[in-house]
């Protein structure tokens, strides 16, 4: 459920959309088609921790200094999570892994764009530092996804396979809802609507050079950005994430 | 160090070519690509840095096996870059080898069928975090101790991909001790984990250094090609001494009764590990030989379909280019 403070549920959704992909990304370390892959996926997850850091850092001094971006990492239950939905899902394979990456980043970065414009200074600050390093990872997924679309009869059908897995979870990204309206509304982020058009246009350029067929439906999956009902997968993440901090309370490492 | 018992090759060149390459190394040229070197030069080579950069690669998985566990986000950031530094240290160490004429391609076949080794520490687990801070200190430690005299080895691209790599090796030391630092003033239970992770550590990582030199029987050609820099013995022995202090401010113990200073020559006295176990392990019996070698080949095969798909529109765009030219 949305907490008292809009503007602190947005920075949750900001960095736990880049913690929990940065999780899933990491997961691949050591276990890509090949080393330079293995390279640009630590690379990917490395710029999404380091996002992580500012934005639950951010959160975690508008929350009043109570928690630290570790504590709100390490130490909240899957329902105080305000991820998305299409981050948590599975690695599966890798074009699933990439399509699940270009679909976000594409996302991301319109998002970002947006947010440096955004009337709190520190927020503009982090969206342009974090614009950069987006703008490198859609265009490497980007690229990906189009070379495995347009790849071999085998690699297109995986690609479609992934686009059509994973579009339901588009939508949630950019319906707004009452957090989303108060951001807009005191011009700290942008208007996810607007977003949408030009989100479209990059990601429909993508797939038309991928050879792929965006599904024709609109139907969205909703409940992880609002912390209302979120896959299965999260809790087992954190399980994950989570344990050394849970089995060792206090502990500094 | 990530290159044990390179066999070398005996060498059948003509005499008097053999006598002007031997010189060209004694004064410390490089020797390069493109010019002449002896067969058994060029594969004791490939072996070598094949063996490295294997290493690197299947050095990304018992670390890699801590990231989604790791404790806070900096503690990820770090453990993150510093394997994403030992895949692109794999990456220049195939790219070194393959200017002797072997491709990437081939030497990862030889790792996954097994014709190839990578270094025995691999093949021992990762089993809590303090691993993650012993890796760093003793495995990066043991491995810098090897490769910074590398730097000065006779074949030019290798010499060169060491000087980039050693740059990288000494903060991944620096960042495992400093877990371990952090270990060792927390709680009963961090210690307790820092102490276990030394106990299992140590004589796995003694025997990176490969064994005795009196039982290696292929030392003295490589060194005379200058492509083994130092005694298998004799870099032990500088970890040895140079490792203990740090144990001893940690506050841990080192598993070794027998660790003892010798005024007398300057450095400790220890215990050998257990040369049985080390033969074992480079057999395929080291407690996660399979494992590695299993989620190497699960990569390598999974990701068939990537590198053709890949490779497919590569093709396509070139004869598009061609058409449009
Ligand atoms: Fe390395
Ligand atoms: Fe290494
Ligand atoms: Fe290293």
């Amino acid at each position: 459920m949305a907490s008292a403070d809009p503007y602190f549920d947005f920075l949750l959704r900001m960095g736990d959309n880049t913690l929990i992909l940065g999780h899933r990304v990491s997961e691949w370390c050591g276990h890509a088609p090949v080393i330079e892959e293995d390279i640009a996926l630590a690379n990917t997850a490395l710029d999404l921790i380091g996002q992580t850091q500012m934005w639950l850092g951010l959160a975690a001094e508008v929350e009043g200094k109570i928690r630290t971006a570790d504590d709100l990492a390490m130490l909240r239950d899957a329902w105080d999570f305000r991820s998305a939905l299409l981050v948590q899902q599975p690695n599966g394979d890798f074009g699933q892994t990439l399509m699940r990456q270009f679909l976000f980043d594409a996302w991301h970065l319109e998002m970002l764009k947006g947010l440096i414009k955004s009337s709190e200074v520190r927020v503009a600050e982090i969206a342009a530092k974090a614009v950069k390093e987006v703008q490198y990872h859609v265009e490497r997924s980007g690229d990906t996804v189009i070379g495995l679309g347009d790849g071999t009869a085998e690699s297109h059908a995986k690609m479609q396979a992934a686009l059509d897995l994973l579009w339901p979870f588009v939508g949630e990204l950019f319906t707004p809802d009452a957090v989303d309206d108060a951001m807009t509304a005191n011009g700290i982020a942008p208007d996810l609507n607007d977003l949408r058009t030009a989100f479209d246009t990059h990601i429909g350029s993508v797939m038309t050079e991928a050879t792929l067929t965006i599904p024709d439906s609109r139907f969205a999956h909703k409940g992880g950005k609002s912390g209302f009902q979120h896959s299965e997968h999260l809790g087992h993440i954190l399980t994950q994430m989570q344990w050394l901090q849970r089995a060792y309370p206090g502990a500094s490492w | 160090m990530y290159a044990q018992m390179i066999k070398s090759e005996a060498t059948q060149d003509d005499p008097e070519k053999l006598a002007a390459f031997q010189a060209r190394i004694d004064a410390n040229e490089k020797i390069e690509p493109k010019d002449w070197m002896p067969e058994g030069y060029r594969k004791t080579l490939i072996r070598q840095i094949g063996q490295h950069a294997h290493s690197e690669i299947v050095g990304q998985l018992p670390e890699g096996n801590w990231i989604t566990r790791a404790p806070t986000l900096e503690r990820k950031a770090i453990l993150l870059a510093k394997v994403q530094d030992e895949a692109g240290h794999g990456l220049y160490l195939y790219c070194a080898a393959e200017t002797l004429g072997v491709t990437r391609d081939e030497l990862t076949e030889m790792l996954l069928d097994g014709r190839m080794k990578y270094s025995s520490i691999f093949n021992y687990p990762t089993l809590t975090w303090a691993d993650m801070g012993a890796v760093g200190w003793l495995v990066d430690g043991a491995a810098i101790m090897n490769q910074v005299p590398l730097q000065r080895t006779s074949f030019g691209p290798y010499s060169r991909s060491m000087i980039r790599i050693c740059k990288e090796e000494s903060f991944h030391q620096r960042q495992g001790y400093d877990i371990m630092m952090k270990m060792c003033k927390g709680t009963d239970a961090q210690k307790r984990m820092a102490q276990n992770a030394l106990d299992r550590m140590w004589f796995p990582s003694l025997m990176m250094f490969g064994p005795s030199d009196a039982d290696s029987v292929h030392s003295e050609q490589s060194m005379k090609w200058k492509i083994k820099m130092n005694g298998n013995d004799e870099l032990r022995q500088k970890f040895v001494d140079q490792t203990v202090p740090q144990a001893e401010y940690l506050g841990l113990t080192v598993p070794d009764p027998d660790l003892t200073w010798n005024e007398e020559k300057g450095g400790y006295d220890f215990s050998q590990p257990d040369w049985d176990e080390f033969y074992d392990v480079l057999k395929g019996n080291g407690p996660c030989n399979k494992e590695r070698l299993a989620a190497r080949n699960k990569a390598w095969d999974d990701g068939a379909w990537v590198r053709e798909g890949l490779m497919a529109h590569a093709e396509k765009k070139r004869a598009a280019k061609l058409a449009a030219e």
